[in-house]
């Protein structure tokens, strides 16, 4: 095992281990912060792949913005800071059973296609800014405005269900 | 590196995933499980990009966007999850039965007559 192989593996473990206690955790608001840890590791193993723009987007949008507005979101629902009730046992059994069947469907099709292939980091072209803006500038560039529409558009939707309309104004109507 | 190691972590990320849109009851709980098989998604997408050594880019490009889906999807999913919180006054899956229809035909019954 080479030093990256090693540093990834630590790493995709921080990911996975986090990533157990966002679904099991009995607080919901560790589970959020656990979802961060998670998040921030799988930043990580995006920089030792060499995808360094995205690593740090990552980093800026997942664990800055998305985790914060999740843990908004618990506390205007008014989540329980102290532990809270489980689904039944009986459901978080099929629940386990479905993810165990997804993991072997995935790890044995990965297992088929791909198993004992290398990836070749050196030969690999570092996604730093230059590359990865040179690329979404060049080649991307229609995806990406579509999606500066989409994301127009949750806004606008976004903004539009969680507009407070008072009696006084539906009674204008 | 072994191809081995992202495509491991991204899978049981992604049952991680599975298991928690299925397991939890809380809807902000269950996008957090979302957002988990997104990310999977995303390691996937930026090994691949690596292993082919893409002149494109298309998978660290298209993490990118996997990103900015996520994030209108997670701002958009709280504001639902938000009004019907003020509508019903709860976030539990499990209690959001309103167009259940086994509900519906309990109910029935005592309105019919």
């Amino acid at each position: 095992m080479t030093g990256v192989e090693t540093a990834f593996a630590l790493l995709g473990l921080v990911a996975v281990g986090s990533g157990v206690l966002v679904v099991t955790s009995p607080q919901l608001v560790h589970a959020g912060l656990w979802l961060a840890v998670s998040l921030a590791a799988l930043a990580g193993c995006y920089l030792l792949l060499t995808a360094e723009f995205v690593a740090w987007v990552q980093v800026l949008i997942y664990v800055g913005a998305v985790i914060v507005v999740v843990l908004f979101a618990l506390m205007l629902t008014r989540a329980p800071t102290g532990p809270s009730a489980e689904s039944s046992v009986a459901r978080r059994a099929v629940a386990a059973a479905v993810a165990t069947a997804t993991a072997g469907v995935l790890l044995a099709v990965l297992q088929a296609g791909f198993a004992g292939e290398v990836v070749d980091l050196d030969a690999v072209e570092v996604g730093g800014a230059t590359a990865t803006g040179g690329a979404l500038f060049r080649i991307w560039v229609l995806p990406f405005e579509v999606l500066s529409v989409l994301l127009l558009a949750a806004l606008v939707g976004a903004i539009t269900l969680s507009r407070r309309t008072t009696d006084h104004e539906e009674s204008e109507r | 590196m072994r191809l081995a190691f992202p495509l491991v972590v991204s899978a049981l990320l992604f049952s991680l995933g599975v298991y928690g849109v299925l397991a939890r009851r809380n809807a902000v709980l269950v996008l957090m499980a979302v957002e988990l098989m997104l990310a999977a998604v995303g390691l996937n997408l930026v090994a691949f990009d690596a292993y082919w050594a893409d002149a494109l880019h298309g998978g660290q490009v298209l993490t990118l966007f996997v990103i900015t889906i996520a994030a209108a999807e997670i701002g958009l999913g709280l504001a639902i999850v938000l009004l019907v919180f003020r509508e019903r006054g709860t976030a539990d899956l499990d209690r959001l039965d309103a167009l259940d229809e086994r509900a519906e035909v309990a109910a029935a019954p005592e309105a019919a007559p």
